[in-house]
C-alpha cells in the first residue's frame, strides 16, 4: 500500500539526475516513460525505498502523471513502498527451493533476527521476506540482498548465521 | 559426450571477456552474416534449422521472424526475453552470467536479420548482477566496432540496451513484457494484433527468449541444415535443461534433444540420480506450469517405450499421460516429498503473480491456493478435491494470457495422477501433518492402456 501521510521532501542529486538522463537516452524521443522501471531502481538504491515524494519527483522528471508512477511501483514486487531495513534478506519460497529446505531457512532467519516477515529490526539493519522464484532453482535454498541483488546460494542455517554476522560487522 | 553448441566454451577461463570469447571463435557469425548474407538469408537459415522458441511455447523461431511486418519508414524492434521467472528454470541466468557475449552476438545477427536498429534485452530486475555483466559485454562489443554505427564497416547500425524488470512473473509473457518495457504495469495485451504487427511502441516487434537468440549463432556459423541434424524429429538442436529439486547434481545441462529422460536423471554425465539415495516419486519436466508426472510416466510412455527429452516425446499421451518440454525446467521430487504441498506452493505462486486483469485467473488462483492450503493442513474434505478440479477447469482457456492455463495445469495433473495422496490428506488429517504419503505406487510399472481396457470388459 502507498504511504500517503506527510513525508519529507526529496531532492535528487545531480549525479542521480545524470543517471536518469542516461537511462532516458536509451529510448526513442517521446518514449521516456520506458525509463520508469530503471529509474525507480535507481531511486530505491539511493534511498532504500520509493517514497511518494520521490515518486512525484520521478513523475515530474519523466513528464508523466504521479499515478502512472504509483501504479507501476505498486505492481512490481521489487519496489518498497515503505522503509525497510538497510539489508533486506529476500528468500526464495517457491517450489524447487522448498524441496530443498527454503521454509526451514525462513524460520531460522525469523528466529535469528527476532522479527516477523517485512518487519525491521530495532537497529534498523535488517528486514526479511519470502519472495517468489528467483531463477536459481538448482542452487537452492537461495536469498538475495539489494540494491545490487547479491546472491547467496545453497544456504544452510550456519551459512545464514555467518552472513548475518558479517553484515552486522560491516 | 553430447555435442555442445551453446556451452562448448563455458569452462574456458575468461570467456566472459570479449578477447577470450573472440579467441574461441566468437563473433564469427556477425562477420559471416553482415558481410556475406542478406537479412533474408539469415531468416532462411533459422527456418531450415527448425529452431523452436526456447522460452516455453516451442513456436518455430524462423516462422515467428517471417511474420514480422515491414512497413516503410516504421522502425522494427527485436526484444530479448530474459525475464526468466518460470519456477524451475534458471538456464538464461547461467548463460548470461557465464557467456554473455553469446547473447550479444546472437542479438546482433538476429537484429540484422529482422532489420532492427535498436534492440533491447529485458532482464528480470532481480538479476542485477547479470544486467551489469551484459552492460559490460555490450560496452566491450561497442568499443570493438561490433555494435553502434557502421558495424564492421558494413553500414549496418545497431544500438543494444539492457532493460531491468521490476519483479513480476507475468512479464515473461511477451505482450506483458512489452507493456513493462514501455514503463507500464505488466498487463498482457489482447492478441491480435500480435507483436509482429504492433509490438513495442506500436511498431513491428519480435520477442525471443535468451536461449533462442543464442542458438542463432551456431545456426548462422554452421548452417541451418547442420543444426537440424542434431536432435530428433521436429525437436532439432540442443536445449539447455535446468535441473533442480532432489537430484545429486542439480544445475544447467546442454543436451541433444532426444536424450532418454532416464539417462538424463540417472547418468553421471547429467543429474547423477536422486539425492541422498532416495527414490524418484515425480517430476515436473518443463517448469512449474507443465503437468506433473509420477516417476513411472516420467521414464516411460504409456506404451512402455522410453520417454525422451524432446517436445514430442514429453507431450506424448497428451495431458492424460504426458507433459511438456516447456522451458526445460526439470524439477525432481523424491519419495519424501508431498505432491499436495508442492501443488499448494505452485498455486500460491500463481495467485501471487496473477496480474489481476481476467477474473477467472485473479479469483480462481486464489481459490486454488486456499483449497489446497486447506487440504494440505488437514482441514480438507472429499468435496474440496472436486471443487479444486472444477475451479481449475474454469480458469483454463478463459484468460487473455497463458498464466491461467499455467495455474490450472499443475493442479489438474496433480489430481489426475496423485488423487490417492489428496484423499489420504482428507482421510488422515492428523497423520498427514507429520508423515509422508511416500512413494506409493507411483514408480510401479505402468499398466498398459489395452490391459486396463480388457480388465474393464
Amino acid at each position: 500500500m502507498l504511504k500517503i501521510e506527510e513525508q519529507p521532501p526529496v531532492n535528487f542529486s545531480s549525479e542521480l539526475l545524470a543517471k536518469f538522463d542516461e537511462v532516458v537516452s536509451r529510448y526513442p524521443a517521446g518514449k521516456q516513460k520506458s525509463a520508469l522501471l530503471p529509474i525507480l531502481h535507481l531511486v530505491q538504491a539511493e534511498y532504500g525505498w520509493t517514497s511518494v515524494p520521490a515518486m512525484d519527483k520521478v513523475a515530474a522528471f519523466l513528464n508523466i502523471e504521479p499515478i502512472e508512477v504509483y501504479e507501476v511501483a505498486s505492481f512490481y514486487t521489487m519496489y518498497f513502498l515503505e522503509p525497510k531495513g538497510k539489508y533486506v534478506l529476500e528468500v526464495c519460497r517457491t517450489g524447487p527451493c522448498c524441496l530443498v529446505g527454503a521454509e526451514k531457512i525462513m524460520k531460522h532467519i525469523e528466529t535469528k533476527l527476532g522479527v516477523k516477515e517485512n518487519e525491521v529490526t530495532p537497529d534498523g539493519l535488517f528486514s526479511w521476506r519470502g519472495v517468489e522464484c528467483l531463477a536459481a532453482c538448482g542452487y537452492g535454498p537461495v536469498l538475495q540482498i539489494g540494491p545490487e541483488y547479491t546472491f547467496y546460494e545453497n544456504l544452510t542455517e550456519t551459512s545464514v548465521d555467518q552472513l548475518i554476522d558479517d553484515l552486522r560487522k560491516k | 559426450m553430447a555435442r555442445k553448441l551453446l556451452l562448448e566454451h563455458i569452462n574456458v577461463p575468461g570467456i566472459q571477456t570479449l578477447t577470450v570469447y573472440r579467441q574461441m571463435g566468437g563473433y564469427r557469425s556477425v562477420e559471416k552474416a553482415l558481410k556475406t548474407m542478406s537479412p533474408e538469408d539469415v531468416v532462411e537459415e533459422v527456418k531450415k534449422s527448425g529452431l523452436r522458441g526456447r522460452g516455453g511455447a516451442g513456436f518455430p523461431t524462423g516462422m515467428k521472424w517471417s511474420f514480422l511486418a515491414k512497413p516503410e519508414g516504421v522502425p522494427r524492434y527485436l526484444v530479448c526475453n530474459g525475464d526468466e521467472s518460470e519456477p524451475g528454470t534458471f538456464k538464461d541466468r547461467y548463460l548470461m552470467t557465464h557467456i554473455p557475449h553469446a547473447l550479444i552476438e546472437g542479438m546482433i545477427v538476429s537484429s540484422y536479420a529482422l532489420g532492427a536498429n535498436t534492440s533491447y534485452i529485458y532482464v528480470r530486475g532481480e538479476m542485477m548482477p547479470q544486467i551489469r555483466i551484459l552492460e559490460r559485454a555490450i560496452a566491450e562489443a561497442k568499443a570493438a566496432g561490433l555494435l553502434g554505427q557502421n558495424i564492421l564497416g558494413t553500414g549496418y547500425n545497431l544500438e543494444l540496451y539492457v532493460q531491468p524488470g521490476g519483479g513480476a512473473y507475468i512479464c515473461g509473457e511477451e505482450t506483458a513484457l512489452l507493456e513493462s518495457l514501455e514503463g507500464k504495469r505488466g498487463n498482457p495485451r489482447i492478441k491480435p494484433p500480435f507483436p509482429a504487427i504492433a509490438g513495442l511502441y506500436g511498431c513491428p516487434t519480435v520477442v525471443n527468449n535468451v536461449e533462442s537468440i543464442a542458438a542463432v549463432v551456431p545456426i548462422v556459423n554452421d548452417g541451418g541444415e547442420e543444426y537440424a541434424k542434431i536432435g530428433i524429429g521436429r525437436s532439432t538442436g540442443t536445449k539447455l535443461i535446468s535441473a533442480s529439486g532432489n537430484l545429486v547434481k542439480p544445475g544447467v545441462y546442454e543436451i541433444e534433444l532426444g536424450l532418454p529422460v532416464e539417462e538424463f536423471i540417472y547418468s553421471d554425465e547429467y543429474c547423477g540420480g536422486i539425492a541422498n539415495g532416495k527414490r524418484l516419486k515425480a517430476t515436473v519436466a518443463g517448469g512449474s506450469s507443465v503437468p506433473i508426472l509420477p516417476a513411472n510416466l516420467t521414464l516411460k510412455l504409456a506404451n512402455g517405450d522410453p520417454r525422451l527429452m524432446s517436445y514430442e516425446s514429453l507431450s506424448e499421451g497428451g495431458f492424460a499421460t504426458g507433459t511438456m518440454l516447456g522451458s526445460g525446467g526439470f524439477i525432481a521430487l523424491d519419495e519424501d516429498q508431498c505432491v499436495v504441498r508442492n501443488t499448494w506452493n505452485f498455486s500460491r505462486f500463481y495467485h501471487h503473480e496473477s496480474c489481476g486483469q481476467c477474473s477467472p485467473c485473479r479469483e480462481g488462483t486464489g481459490w486454488l491456493e486456499r483449497i489446497l492450503h486447506k487440504i494440505e493442513f488437514g482441514h480438507g474434505t472429499m468435496e474440496d478435491i472436486d471443487l479444486l478440479w472444477d475451479v481449475q477447469r474454469k480458469i483454463e482457456g478463459n484468460t487473455i494470457c497463458p498464466l491461467g492455463d499455467a495455474a490450472a495445469w499443475p493442479v489438474a495433473s496433480a489430481i489426475r495422477h496423485f488423487k490417492d495422496e489428496f484423499e489420504w490428506h482428507v482421510k488422515e488429517p492428523i497423520k498427514s501433518q507429520t508423515q509422508h504419503y511416500g512413494l506409493a505406487n507411483y514408480a510401479n510399472p505402468i499398466i498398459k492402456t489395452e490391459e486396463i481396457k480388457s480388465e474393464n470388459i
